[in-house]
């Protein structure tokens, strides 16, 4: 049984300006400690999914309009209120993309650190900052006893959000959900951080949900990989198959407009066009007027299904047998650069037993 | 921290010097002086009087006696008026029933007004929002000589539950004070609601109801402190307006405080007395607003740091 299995998720907002609606008909499922990325532009309703799952949509104007999430037989999106705080911060915890103003400005770091502990149990005050020095010393701060009594302005980008996973894992969690936690710092760091989660998933056996517009950090880092966007999961599959064999044509374009995964010298290409406004109904599929391999079927509406073994897509063509996106030039891409690119360790090499030319 | 506390204290002096010294020539320019309206004074006595009380002398001479005796000996001088009383004695007096009448309308102001405001920005566009908020407007819409003279007409000749004016029984403070602090409070529920809906749109509050914090936990600890920083602020002004509001509400309710006697000063050119309430008024002003200033700092903790 899976950890967290969401189904059917819309969540709209209901503005001035009409009816956003930023996430639509989303399903997916988390197992038990593997690490789920999710993939798209900014824009593509990845935050307001976790949000959804987290109680955190600010309603007015947000409403969750159907769905269920169950984790361990709760449904997040319909238990009490009660139910839903006893287990967000406890056991799903969630890190955010910018840890220059997700930290209260006006609290002691280790204040802020511990208070998932005072919340969730009954604890000392003094056995909470132990186990919020220990804590900071697992994300790599070691002056932990002094840490606790600063403020977030004495702390650079990367060490508050290292204090923020601290803060995360101090529960220790079944399921982390990072909103790209590393959108926001130096690239330098951004590395480190991305090796502290790993570790720290690891060792702990934590399922996390990873969400990035940046599809090279994904191949490194997650077991399986979905793909939003405008507000739909467009393709999902292992990640050795989202990158060897795309599957819909927003992967592919994604794909070749990462830089790292470009032969030298080779112009880099840039997706035409803007998403599609998500205040205005989109009958078919919402890819259509970016996309280069429309046909007058993609007009038609279209759902996620399976189109090979563990590899789900929305594209009607690629459905249909009539796309295959892995028969394009051979210079846009080939696995092994992007092996060399992305991950420390060769991935399980020919999962479905294909090589890709 | 010291350091801040005594480079404001340095920085007082000069502001109360030109208040001292604007109020001094502004107060002698204004025509007439304290003993005209004493009609059956012959010129003789007048001179005599104006020679005890050093009022012969050039104005210059008379401003730097006054200064001297202000400074060295913490001497306002004789009042002009009630003979053989002096400033100090009638402010020592009067200075209790104002700092408690202002007090009295400060706790109310901060009271309904902070409680006001954090209720209107829980549920922001909603009834619970829209009361309050409402009330509010209209109490700041109200001039104090206007509500003054309503509370009374409602709760004094009405149901008869006060006096309408005097300050013998402790429940004589009731109604002046409601009339001093009801303005503020208006005024500090607006702003509380500003304060308290910015932050509450913060990405720190996310981050705490993503800890599973309670809705109370978050206004309370995580949110208060950063939306009462406006209402701070506004407490150096606003104890200017309830100080020189209890000029009205004193004399609306007959009551002894420094107010009233401020007002009967200036009528009578008693000099002395207008000094000695300016001055006072000043230094209560600027010592309020240095402890606001302190109040601040130490909320916010990266100017703490400074
Ligand atoms: N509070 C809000 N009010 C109105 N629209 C919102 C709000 N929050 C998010 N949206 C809309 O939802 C869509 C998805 O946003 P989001 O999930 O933040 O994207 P991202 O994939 O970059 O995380 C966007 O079009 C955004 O404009
Ligand atoms: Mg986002």
């Amino acid at each position: 049984m899976p950890l967290l299995s969401v189904s059917n998720l819309s969540t709209a907002f209901h503005t001035r300006n009409g009816i956003v609606r930023a996430v639509n008909d989303v399903s997916f499922h988390v197992d038990k400690g593997e690490t789920l990325g999710i993939v798209g532009e900014s824009g593509s309703g990845k935050s307001v999914t976790c949000y959804s799952l987290m109680g955190l949509i600010p309603q007015p104007p947000g409403r969750i309009e159907s769905g269920t999430a169950m984790f361990d037989g709760v449904d997040l999106l319909h238990c009490s209120k009660r139910q839903l705080s006893d287990l967000r911060g406890k056991r799903i915890s969630m890190i955010f993309q910018d840890p220059m103003t997700s930290l209260n400005p006006y609290l002691r770091v280790g204040e802020q650190i511990i208070e998932p502990l005072l919340i969730h149990g009954k604890i000392s005050r003094a056995e909470a900052t132990e186990r919020g020095i220990a804590a900071l010393r697992e994300v790599g701060i070691h002056d932990g006893a002094a840490r606790m009594r600063a403020y977030p302005h004495q702390f650079s980008g990367g060490m508050r959000q290292r204090v923020m996973i601290a803060m995360a894992i101090i529960t220790n969690p079944e399921l982390l959900i990072a909103d790209e936690p590393t959108t926001a710092l130096d690239v330098t760091v951004q590395a480190e951080i991305l090796d502290l989660i790993k570790k720290l998933q690891q060792d702990h056996g934590t399922a996390v949900v990873f969400i990035t517009h940046d599809l090279g950090v994904v191949s490194g880092f997650c077991d399986r990989v979905q793909v939003m966007y405008a507000g739909r999961i467009v393709e999902t599959a292992h990640v050795a198959d989202v990158f060897r064999e795309p599957k819909h044509p927003y992967n592919k374009a994604l794909q070749r407009s990462i830089p790292a995964m470009q032969r030298k010298g080779a112009e880099l290409y840039t997706i035409q066009g803007l998403p599609p406004d998500l205040s205005k109904p989109i009958p078919g599929c919402p890819f259509v007027p970016r996309c280069e391999y429309v046909q007058p079927e993609c007009h038609a509406p279209v759902h996620l299904e399976a189109v090979a073994p563990d590899h789900e897509s929305a594209c009607t063509r690629v459905q249909r047998g009539t796309l295959h996106l892995r028969e394009q030039p051979p210079e846009t891409m080939s696995a092994t650069r992007i092996d060399e690119a992305f991950t420390e360790e060769p991935p399980v090499s020919g999962r479905h037993g294909q090589q890709p030319v | 921290m010291f350091k801040f506390i005594a480079r404001r204290l340095l920085e007082t002096i000069p502001v109360l010097l030109i208040i001292i010294t604007g109020s001094f020539f502004l107060m002698h320019a204004a025509p007439g002086g304290p003993f005209d309206s004493e009609r059956r004074v012959t010129p003789e006595i007048q001179r005599n009087l104006e020679a005890h009380y050093g009022l012969n002398k050039p104005l210059h001479r008379q401003y730097l006696d006054y200064l001297g005796r202000l400074v060295l000996h913490g001497d306002f001088g004789p009042s002009f008026k009630y003979s053989n009383r002096t400033v100090n004695e009638l402010i020592g007096e009067s200075l209790p029933v104002s700092l408690r009448l202002g007090m009295y309308g400060m706790i109310i102001a901060l009271v309904i007004g902070v409680t006001a405001g954090i209720i209107a920005s829980l549920r922001p566009n909603t009834a619970t929002d829209y009361v309050p908020m409402t009330l509010a407007m209209t109490g700041i819409c109200l001039p104090t000589f206007v509500l003054g003279p309503l509370l009374v007409l409602l709760f004094a000749m009405k149901l008869k539950w006060f006096n309408p004016s005097g300050w013998y029984d402790p429940t004589d403070a009731v109604l002046p004070s409601l009339t001093l602090g009801i303005y503020y409070a208006a005024y500090l529920a607006r702003l509380t609601r500003g304060g308290m809906l910015e932050v509450l749109s913060q990405d720190y509050i996310r981050t705490a109801r993503a800890k599973g914090a309670s809705e109370w936990r978050v206004v309370l600890k995580h949110a208060l402190r950063g939306g009462l920083l406006p209402v701070v602020s506004f407490l150096g002004p606003a104890l200017a307006g309830i100080i020189s509001g209890s000029f009205v509400v004193e004399s609306i309710f007959q009551i002894p405080g420094l107010g009233r006697y401020f007002v009967t000063a200036a009528f009578n050119r008693d000099y002395t007395m207008v000094m000695g309430t300016v001055i006072f008024f000043a230094v209560l002003i600027v010592a309020f607003n240095l402890l606001v200033d302190v109040v601040q700092v130490w909320l916010n903790p990266r100017l703490r740091f400074q």
